[in-house]
């Protein structure tokens, strides 16, 4: 048999069928839904008298839009509680799971997916949302989709996909002291670009990656799309089945060792062949920090911002517009610039792993006075943990106070905007012109060079501290 | 969302010389939050149509009297930025069921041809042509013809063939969208759940 790739060998199992002249129909094993991009799908739906095909493999959170304090009370902003509303009720209405505001199975899609154990490796997984790609961190081919396939996931349980091509970034070697998956996905969007991946779907492998906990690979595969990729992967291992196991709806008993026996057989066979391949070196890689408008404009905290000499045409110019928009020279520092804002946070660094970090880098230490932190858990039972650890008093020792989950200033589509012209370190995952609001501008970043950055003011190297 | 099957058209054109034209003018992100596919025709290039006091403002092109018709011409790269299908969506509401351009965004035209709107791809210098013939008579006449893959421009007689994927042509000229098609191999779906 020829070598197949870990992703062909679950594509190729999804395949319902091959259309004459056109895309793939590709059958889909999970669907995630939230407010703001499944409710003109539904209404696609109702229009045709359709039913859900398969509701007992959707599941719909609210997380775009809400508030992250007072979860209990009342949305105030109209057009936001109107989603929410309308999330819950086309939930009702077809029989889907819906894990609304405060409760227990609240948060961030692609949080909540792999905390319950719904995520598992070698699924289907798609969602209206760009990061889905989150879940490839189990060996499962997870990619956000448009509204229309959301209707047709919905109609049909199978959307219609050209298969992409494959792509396998191997890191190997030691992470260095305070270099985390964050770093790794900077710095490979860094080398890249925010193009380099286009057309592909990433297989990541390499010791390094390997050696990522669960939370580290979500992060990454969090990531790969801000390289123009369709979405990333990794090869579920042992670290991959301890963290399923014994999830809520992980599969139980004789189902569990027929699971992990089909688990096992998920990863690229020797020999099989990658459309593009890059190899990197981790001793190379620094805690990052973005000093530009697109995740491709990373540097090592340590570094100078490029001079964007050598560049020509468009290039230039969309370089410097981008340093203009920052506020910043080509050949500066980005050490000891100061920082108004630090957001921990979104499905990129939202994960009780990220705010272990943060809380320990803090303890002891204090906010600094001229920054303005907002800590939102990336579910209601990471906040849980946090509380459970006892992580809640730390931060509040060290002047940091726990907001309630969401996505929050992510995309700032709620009330959390960091103001026009303010620098604001973030976790999340990109830093485009306004992301944080209008005029904000991003520099992202792991939750160590965040914290790092909270306690002193200014961009730190972490590495310092520690 | 089903739409209207698509043959030929013959109908004068909206121009619109601009290169890069974003998915953020096609529609601003301020729109996404309604929850109803409805209207977003209305907010159509928002931001060049109207001014700040919703005003409509006079020298663009969609709101000059002598521009009408369901064909839009476009400079080349048109609807890049994000993946948002509200673009695609605003466009066919308002009207267009063509857009003629030298390129287009990946991402907008498949966006486009999931929702009944034909993206046209010709080259640069016809492109230039189309707009030379709309300026000195801004009632001229285009013809698309899918099933013959042909664009015309009707004053000269000038034809260009297009290209387009025979899955989606086949849809377009039907007026049948992915979801229909899906819904029609069910059983099809439901064998390979059984397997
Ligand atoms: S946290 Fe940000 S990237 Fe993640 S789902 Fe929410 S808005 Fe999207």
């Amino acid at each position: 048999m020829e070598p197949k790739t870990l992703f062909d060998k679950i594509w190729d199992a999804h395949v319902v069928k091959r259309v004459e002249g056109g895309p793939n129909v590709l059958y889909i094993d999970r669907h995630f839904i939230h407010e703001v991009t499944s409710p003109v799908a539904f209404l696609g739906l109702k229009n045709r008298g359709r039913k859900v095909l398969r509701p007992e493999q959707t599941v719909a959170t609210p997380d775009h839009n809400v508030p992250t304090v007072n979860q209990h009370l009342s949305i105030k902003d109209e057009l936001s509680r109107n989603q929410v509303e309308t999330l819950k009720r086309n939930c009702e209405e077809h029989g889907i799971v819906y894990h609304g505001l405060g409760t227990e199975g609240h948060g961030v899609v692609h949080i909540i997916g792999p905390e319950m154990g719904i995520t598992q490796p070698g699924m289907t997984i798609v969602c209206g949302d760009s990061h889905t790609s989150t879940h490839g961190a189990f060996g499962a081919i997870a990619f956000g989709i448009g509204t229309s396939e959301v209707e047709m996931v919905l109609a049909s349980q199978c959307i219609m996909q050209p298969k992409p091509k494959k792509m396998r970034i191997t890191v190997n070697g030691e992470l260095g002291k305070g270099v985390t998956a964050k770093d790794i996905a900077l710095y490979i969007i860094s080398q890249i670009s925010t193009s380099g991946g286009t057309g592909h779907f990433v297989e990541f492998a390499g010791s390094a990656i390997e050696s990522l906990t669960m939370e580290g690979r979500m992060t990454l595969c969090n990531m790969s799309i801000e390289c123009g990729a369709r979405g990333g992967m990794i090869a579920p291992d042992e670290t991959t089945f301890n963290y399923v196991k014994g999830r809520k709806y992980a599969p139980q008993g004789a189902d569990w060792d027929k699971a992990l026996a089909y688990w096992k057989t998920l990863k690229s066979d020797e020999g099989a062949v990658f459309d593009t391949e890059y190899t990197f070196d981790a001793a190379n890689i620094e805690p990052m920090i973005t000093y530009g408008t697109n995740p491709g404009m990373g540097m090592g905290v340590s570094q100078t911002i490029p001079t964007g000499d050598g560049l020509t045409g468009t290039d230039k110019i969309s370089f410097e517009k981008s340093l203009q928009y920052m506020g910043y020279r080509g050949g500066e520092k980005m050490l000891g610039k100061p920082v108004d804002y630090v957001f921990v946070g979104s499905c990129t660094n939202g994960r009780i792993e990220d705010f272990r970090a943060f809380a320990n880098f803090v303890k002891g230490r204090k906010k600094a006075d001229n920054v303005t932190a907002w800590i939102v858990p990336g579910s209601k039972a990471v906040e849980k943990q946090i509380i459970a650890e006892g992580l809640v008093e730390i931060l509040n020792e060290a002047g940091f106070e726990l907001r309630q989950p969401g996505c929050s200033a992510c995309l700032a589509m709620n009330d959390d905007k960091i103001p026009e012209g303010k620098y604001s370190v973030s976790t999340s995952n990109r830093n485009f012109e306004g992301r944080q609001g209008p005029g904000a501008r991003t520099l992202l970043a792991s939750p160590l060079t965040a914290a790092a950055a909270a306690v002193t003011g200014k961009i730190t190297d972490p590495r310092e501290f520690l | 969302m089903a739409y209207d099957k698509f043959t030929k058209l013959i109908s004068p054109a909206v121009p619109l010389p601009i290169e890069n034209i974003d998915t953020d003018q096609i529609i601003p992100a301020r729109f996404l939050k309604a929850v109803e596919r409805k209207g977003f025709g209305d907010n159509l290039f928002r931001d060049w149509r109207y001014d700040k006091s919703n005003q409509p403002i006079a020298g663009f092109a969609l709101n000059k009297p002598q521009y009408s018709g369901k064909i839009l011409i476009a400079g080349k790269n048109f609807g890049s930025g994000s993946s948002r299908e509200h673009a695609a969506w605003a466009i066919y509401d308002y009207g267009f069921r063509v857009v003629v351009s030298s390129f287009f965004a990946d991402i907008f035209k498949g966006n486009a041809l999931n929702n009944g709107l034909l993206p046209v791809v010709v080259s640069p210098e016809y492109l230039e042509k189309l707009f030379a013939a709309i300026e000195a008579d801004p009632q001229t006449l285009f013809e698309v013809d899918l099933e013959n893959q042909k664009f015309t421009l009707t004053t000269t007689g000038e034809s260009v063939g297009f290209e387009i994927n025979p899955y989606k042509k086949h849809c377009l000229l039907n007026g049948l969208d992915d979801i229909d098609y899906l819904i029609s191999i069910k059983d099809e779906i439901e064998a390979f759940e059984k397997k």
